[in-house]
């Protein structure tokens, strides 16, 4: 994919030699340093909380080419932390929002949009056309198949991931250096480790994480400075500390070590346990019921037990008209107080919790346990309006 | 006493703890302290056959215990025990 902005001899034009000034006046970027950037060619795994900081700065800083793989819709529950989308944009498509936004910051950045989800088919296609590689991805399967496909093409990986006030970064499968295989070989199995979406995450905190993974970015592609590779950084915005971990290749890592076992890209979805996009959250178990049927057979005289495993500061945000409340977490020490006769609604806000509180119970003996499908979201659409959703 | 250090995801399963001082001479046994104070860790750090969990990794101040002596690494009462493990979050929050 030749393009005017990579294909030309590289130099600077005045309106870029005023635009990168602060840059070319340091010797440690300086002309030499503006045009490697100038050619460089990174690509964004997603463009969302921490794809939101790494596109600003990267288009700032002047990259080349700036690819981004995205598919996601602008959401408002974005807004908070995702700060290169707006409010205008919500209900766009990522990709255009970002494009946009980076465009404007610097028209002189070569953005490629790549609409998809990175899979096993095209990943490889899609990343040999880059040089670097910036994971911003919020998902197990997909954090391992840029690993790999990453260490295949020999591309280097600078990572980063977080959750609520904590976040780790380094950079992976450069050539002297380890890849997320050596640090994690396998991945927690689904419903171990809540996500993002469950667990929230502060809105700052991408942008901290984000930055650290856009300044290794910019340092490998200048070869200057001390690039953190082999290093795990941890940082946790609460305490406000960052630490440091030794982070090595690992002789018997199945993609990067001595005797690699994995040659090509595997199925990751399966790999790490999860179901196909749609599977879990779109599931309809024979044990789920509506909002709208929940809300009908109370006002019809029926005795349902509504049991909301949410955590008790979300219980703040919205609440049924008459519920119990036992957190998920703490469902095995408190089922005691649950009676297997009474018909048990689970509730959550998505679903999701919910859906395994429900499991457990009927595998503990409660056969007339439901699911109220969609959650408290759903309730505000199906049954009361001003219901909050978030 | 060593000082372990509970990541986010964990804390609760440690009444919200982010460090625990705990007894102990070498990881097995500081960890076996900690599981034994928080019941409900132990299987997010331990498999059912007692191994710890690949997506969970142990430091000794900055070393990983896989390149030192797993649950025999000695432990020093000034040392600090990090459990670290993966998270995955970054993309979208729907």
């Amino acid at each position: 994919m030749a393009t005017d902005v990579l294909a030309g001899p590289a130099t600077l034009n005045n309106e870029e030699i005023l635009r990168y000034s602060r840059h070319l006046i340091m010797p440690e970027v300086a002309m030499e340093g503006q045009l490697k950037l100038k050619q460089a060619k990174v690509l964004l795994i997603g463009a969302g909380g921490l794809g939101a900081p790494l596109g600003l700065y990267l288009a700032a800083a002047g990259i080349g080419r700036i690819g981004v793989a995205d598919f996601d819709v602008v959401d408002f529950t974005n807004l908070q932390r995702q700060v290169i989308h707006g409010t205008k944009d919500v209900g766009r498509k990522k990709l255009d929002s970002a494009a946009d936004r980076m465009a404007d910051i610097n028209p002189n950045v070569e953005i490629v949009k790549h609409e998809t989800a990175l899979t096993s088919e095209n990943a490889l296609e899609i990343i040999s056309d880059y040089d670097i590689v910036v994971d911003g991805t919020d998902n197990f399967p997909t954090r391992y198949l840029v690993n790999d496909a990453c260490v295949l093409l020999g591309k280097p990986n600078v990572y980063g991931s977080i959750f609520r006030f904590e976040g780790q970064a380094t950079v992976f499968a450069t050539e002297r250096g380890p890849c997320y295989r050596c640090l994690y070989p396998e991945p927690p199995p689904p419903g171990l480790v809540p996500s993002c979406a469950e667990g929230g995450v502060l809105g700052i905190l991408p942008g901290a994480i984000g930055v650290i993974q856009a300044t290794e970015t910019v340092k490998l592609i200048l070869g200057s400075g001390e690039p953190l590779i082999g290093r795990l950084m941890l940082y946790d915005a609460l305490s406000m500390r960052f630490r440091e971990l030794k982070l090595r290749r690992s002789p018997e890592c199945p993609i990067c070590g001595d005797n690699p076992t994995i040659k090509k890209l595997i199925d990751y979805h399966q790999f790490c346990g999860v179901p196909q996009e749609g599977e879990e959250a779109g599931a309809i178990t024979n044990w789920d019921i509506d909002p709208a049927e929940v809300k009908a057979r109370i006002d019809g005289g029926e005795r349902l037990v509504l049991l909301d495993v949410r955590e008790p500061h979300e219980l703040q945000i919205c609440q049924l008209p008459e519920f119990r409340s036992i957190p998920l977490g703490q469902l095995p020490n408190r089922i005691h107080e649950l009676d297997t006769a009474d018909e048990i609604v689970a509730v959550c806000k998505v679903g999701m919790r919910s859906a395994r509180a429900a499991a457990f119970l009927r595998q503990s003996g409660f056969g007339k346990v439901r699911n109220m499908r969609g959650g408290t979201n759903l309730w505000a659409e199906q049954v009361d309006p001003k219901m909050p959703k978030y | 006493m060593a000082k372990v250090l509970i990541p986010t995801p964990l804390r609760q399963y440690a009444e919200k703890n982010d460090s625990v001082e705990l007894a102990g001479s070498t990881v097995g046994e500081v960890l076996g302290s900690l599981t034994g104070q928080y019941s409900e860790l132990r299987r997010h750090l331990y498999s059912d056959e007692g191994k710890l969990r690949s997506f969970v990794n142990v430091y000794v101040n900055d070393e990983d215990i896989r390149y030192l002596e797993k649950d025999s690494t000695p432990v020093k009462d000034s040392d600090t025990v990090s459990i670290v493990p993966s998270i995955a979050g970054g993309r979208r929050g729907d």
